[in-house]
């Protein structure tokens, strides 16, 4: 049986990767490191399918592992913002 | 009604992300289009809390402050000069977190998912067992605890390509039999080592590449988490991250004029005998006093500092900065030649002369800066080696023939500030040093700069 849920989640992908293609390209030069922290700030979305893990108590072991990703991903978000800001701020104008 | 609640959040939390990442076209609308992405991460987290699932913030609390305690360090107190390693490891953090949930869901669900299930949990443990190792020593490289150069042995490729093999078949296996456990921990653990093998042989001077590609990995393993979990944010974010990534690592290879494959086949920054063996072993170079520079530099209409790792080693960014402060005072135009491939990441020069007060209008990218450079009359190269080898362009052997350079030859007087005459990351002299343009200007780039500033103001 094909599952239509990931069809569904395939089309979501593809047409997100083409969004991303088209809004990167236009990213300038100048930025490419804060983009990249601004990428691995927003990675640290996988923060909501680890809130899942560590909170629904399904049994020891996912709430343990849930735990660690929790935080993990945590350092990203937090880290992420944080570090991508600061960077930004350094930009400035000579006039 | 909860749910559809969440995943209007969520829609919403895509949109601020796509606009905060188009706000980084410009270093006007940046910051602005951060706390946009920011809004939507915090609108994404909240909105999950509320999940019908969560019986216990406990773990989630904990994690949270953790999380946070760790984060917000690595984030205020590192210097500029390491934010390569900083991206790397946060590219493994992310890794760890999605690895960890797919085990969790095999281990929850195991053979009740159904072969195309496990299958994509399968994909998504992979990327993000061996992105977290391959990150992980990504950061050690660049951070100097494991050596920066290649590691290379005999039949390296076709080992590394047999783990490759090795991985889709317990996939495919776990596909036929999702209840083999055995199948399963095999895949994570050759999934670790694989990581590890993968950058062994890749060398410093290739970092900026590895790095934007496994910037790509995290994105494809959060995209695969976000499969796994049927959560549309994370498809979506995900697949941002992975074309950034991707791009950035397009970008990088054509800056060097290397293919991907060639990067992580190629084992490049391993010393060439035959190129070395082929250069004649003395050649006559000119060097010059602090002094000769700061006359040059003085009595100059246009100058161009190009700058490249040897510079964030010496940290002497905000040293550099002093002279062309003086400089301009003196009525001498002053600009920055960055070369995509300078540093150990993408934009890493653009960061640390911003750091030191370098208005970002003074930064000129190659194809900008290399139609100038026939007009200008000074170029100072600081702690840039292979960006300004002129061998890229004449040496049919060598192994950056082909790649685009700074033309700084074409300048009336090159200064080239240097530790020693050793040879740059590519492990190829430079013919630059032996140019009749050229003046050698021996010692380490910050305390040489902190001199010429002396000299200069004199």
């Amino acid at each position: 049986m094909i599952d239509l849920g990931l069809i569904g989640d395939l089309y979501v992908f593809v047409l997100a990767g083409f969004l991303g293609y088209q809004v990167i390209s236009r990213v300038s030069p100048l930025l490419h490191t804060p983009l990249m922290s601004a990428t691995n700030a927003i990675s640290g979305i996988s923060l909501v399918g680890s809130l899942v893990v560590a909170g629904a108590g399904y049994n020891e072991v996912s709430t343990v592992l849930g735990f660690v990703a929790v935080t993990a991903s945590t350092i990203n978000v937090v880290g992420g913002f944080l570090i991508t800001d600061r960077i930004l701020k350094m930009f400035r104008t000579g006039k | 009604m909860q749910r559809n609640l969440l995943q209007l959040f969520y829609l919403l939390s895509a949109i601020l992300f796509v606009m905060g990442l188009r706000g980084l076209s410009h270093p006007k609308t940046a910051r602005r289009g951060m706390f946009r992405a920011e809004f939507g991460m915090l609108l994404a987290i909240v909105g999950t809390l509320l999940h019908h699932e969560i019986i216990s913030y406990k773990w989630i609390a904990a994690g949270l402050v953790l999380g946070t305690l760790i984060g917000v360090p690595m984030a205020i107190w590192i210097p500029m000069t390491a934010v390569p390693q900083r991206t790397a490891l946060s590219h493994s953090f992310g890794a760890l977190a999605a690895s960890l949930i797919g085990i969790s869901e095999y281990y929850r669900h195991g053979a009740a998912l159904g072969s195309l299930r496990v299958g994509v949990i399968g994909v998504e443990v992979m990327l993000g067992s061996l992105t977290f190792t391959g990150s992980l020593m990504a950061a050690g490289k660049l951070q100097g605890l494991i050596r920066g150069y290649p590691i290379t042995y005999k039949g390296q490729n076709v080992f590394n390509l047999s783990i490759l093999a090795g991985m889709l078949v317990l996939i495919a296996a776990l596909m036929f039999i999702p209840a083999s456990t055995a199948a399963f921990y095999s895949l994570v653990g050759l999934a670790f080592f694989f990581g590890v093998m993968l950058i062994l042989p890749i060398g410093a001077a290739d970092m900026p590449v590895v790095i934007a590609l496994l910037n790509s990995y995290a994105g494809l393993t959060d995209a695969a988490m976000g499969f796994m979990l049927d959560n549309k944010i994370q498809i979506i974010t995900g697949s941002l991250d992975g074309s950034s990534g991707f791009i950035l690592s397009i970008l990088m290879c054509r800056a060097m004029n290397r293919s991907i494959t060639n990067v992580l086949f190629g084992a490049f920054g391993k010393v060439e005998e035959q190129a070395a063996g082929s250069l004649e072993a003395k050649r006559p170079i000119r060097q010059c006093s602090i002094e000769e520079a700061a006359e040059i530099l003085g009595t100059a209409r246009t100058a161009v500092f190009v700058p490249g790792y040897g510079m964030a080693v010496s940290q002497a960014q905000h040293r550099v900065r002093e002279v062309a402060d003086v400089l301009k005072n003196k009525g001498v135009t002053v600009r920055y030649g960055i070369h995509a491939v300078a540093g150990r990441m993408p934009g890493h020069m653009n960061v640390l002369l911003a750091e030191a007060n370098v208005p970002y209008d003074e930064l000129y990218d190659m194809d900008q800066i290399n139609s100038q450079f026939p007009e200008t009359d000074v170029v100072v190269v600081v702690g840039a080696n292979d960006v300004v080898n002129p061998a890229a362009k004449r040496v049919r052997g060598s192994p950056i023939y082909g790649m685009p350079i700074l033309e700084v030859e074409r300048a009336r007087v090159v200064i080239v500030c240097k530790r020693s005459l050793a040879a740059g990351f590519a492990g190829i002299d430079n013919e630059l040093y032996y140019g009749e343009k050229t003046l050698m200007l021996f010692g380490d780039a910050k305390e040489t700069m902190v001199k010429l500033t002396s000299a200069l103001k004199e």
